[in-house]
């Protein structure tokens, strides 16, 4: 057994947790099962979920951040994406967004393909490259009381915030969201914008 | 080559960005737009965002538009190589998306390192669905961007504006 197949906390209680009476919370979810793990906690307009573009969540959070600075935005992934576009927490550090947070699921498994490590098996520390990259704030969170602790934080602390939820590595049943992402994008901004 | 400031033809693209109402200006600077993102950093209608890597704009003005907010971004040719898959998000969602590419690798050049990458620049960009204008007189540039933001933003279309190489210049490090 590795280390994340023993972790306490579970993806889909975390992510209804984080997405809880969302009520006009703006949230991008990468894909994967980040995707699915958002549709099991409720399919919702305001959620734009991703099926592919991998490394593109955090900075569609912050495209949407800006244009909306009034608005909470709510970046929810997974660690492989991440992984796949780091230089994002980069650019959104440099511009500071104080509406924006972004969550990691972090399992250290590539979920998809096989559950294959990814480099936060190792060494690797997403939280601690966030700080590198200019995040004002970023932790890790492992168990109930850093959870519990952090979920108000996420919805009203001034950003951006970066959380690393480490997550129990597990095979959960695939809850999908609509495929199709013109329609995803059209309800989003529908939703958002004409009214 | 160098145009006399009021006459360059970043003035006229800023004009036409400005009519579109652009309100992010996502880019990996380069050479050959360092007058065009002077203009548009000055400009407080305008939010610019430096990139790491050229596809990091992409995934940006998927959330600029899913939030109301137009975009445009600016990069050099071997950007281009760069944002390959990220394309799929711009035509897979219909999320309106303006390119402007400073070409290199292409009139001239002198560095061969950024031959590949330039040569390839239009097939790549029309293999991932976007639409390619190439330009390269200084005069055509604001007219052919105005062409490509109706398309864009009418669209929806993922579009690409080339600007050759013959109107920048080529580098020459001297040699």
């Amino acid at each position: 057994m590795t280390r994340s197949e023993a972790y306490p906390l579970r993806r889909r209680d975390v992510v209804r947790r984080l997405l809880a009476e969302a009520g006009d919370l703006l949230v991008v979810t990468g894909l994967g099962a980040p995707s699915w793990d958002a549709t099991a906690a409720g399919d919702r307009d305001l959620t734009f979920p991703l099926w592919g573009a991998m490394g593109a969540a955090a900075m569609m959070g912050l495209g949407l951040a800006l244009a909306q600075p009034e608005r909470r935005v709510l970046v929810i992934t997974g660690d492989g994406e991440m992984l796949m576009g780091l230089g994002a927490l980069a650019s959104i550090a440099v511009q500071g967004p104080r509406n924006l947070a972004i969550a990691v699921l972090d399992n250290e498994r590539y979920g998809e393909t096989g559950m294959q490590t990814t480099h936060t098996a190792g060494p690797c520390d997403l939280a601690a490259m966030a700080i590198g990259a200019g995040f004002p704030a970023a932790a890790d969170i492992f168990d109930e009381d850093a959870l519990a602790e952090a979920l108000p934080r996420i919805r009203s602390e001034p950003g951006p915030l970066f959380f690393n939820i480490k997550v129990r590595a597990e095979e959960l049943p695939l809850v999908l969201p609509p495929k199709d992402g013109a329609f995803l994008k059209t309800r989003f901004r529908a939703a958002l914008l004409d009214n | 080559m160098e145009q006399p400031e009021a006459a360059h033809w970043s003035n006229e693209v800023h004009a036409v960005l400005r009519e579109h109402q652009v309100r992010q200006v996502a880019y990996v600077p380069d050479a050959g737009h360092r007058e065009l993102i002077v203009k548009c950093g000055r400009d407080a209608a305008m939010t610019a965002v430096t990139l790491t890597t050229e596809e990091e704009g992409i995934a940006l003005l998927g959330g600029a538009w899913l939030g109301g907010q137009r975009g445009v971004l600016l990069m050099q040719s071997s950007g281009v190589g760069n944002c390959v898959n990220m394309l799929s998000l711009a035509k897979t969602c219909g999320f309106p998306l303006l390119i402007l590419v400073t070409m290199r690798g292409q009139w001239g050049e002198f560095n061969p390192w950024q031959v590949p990458m330039g040569q390839a620049t239009p097939e790549v960009l029309r293999a991932t669905g976007t639409i390619v204008f190439e330009t390269d007189k200084a005069a055509e540039i604001g007219e052919t961007v105005e062409a490509a933001a109706r398309m864009v933003f009418n669209g929806p279309a993922s579009a690409a504006v080339l600007i050759s190489q013959r109107v920048l210049g080529a580098k020459t490090f001297g040699k």
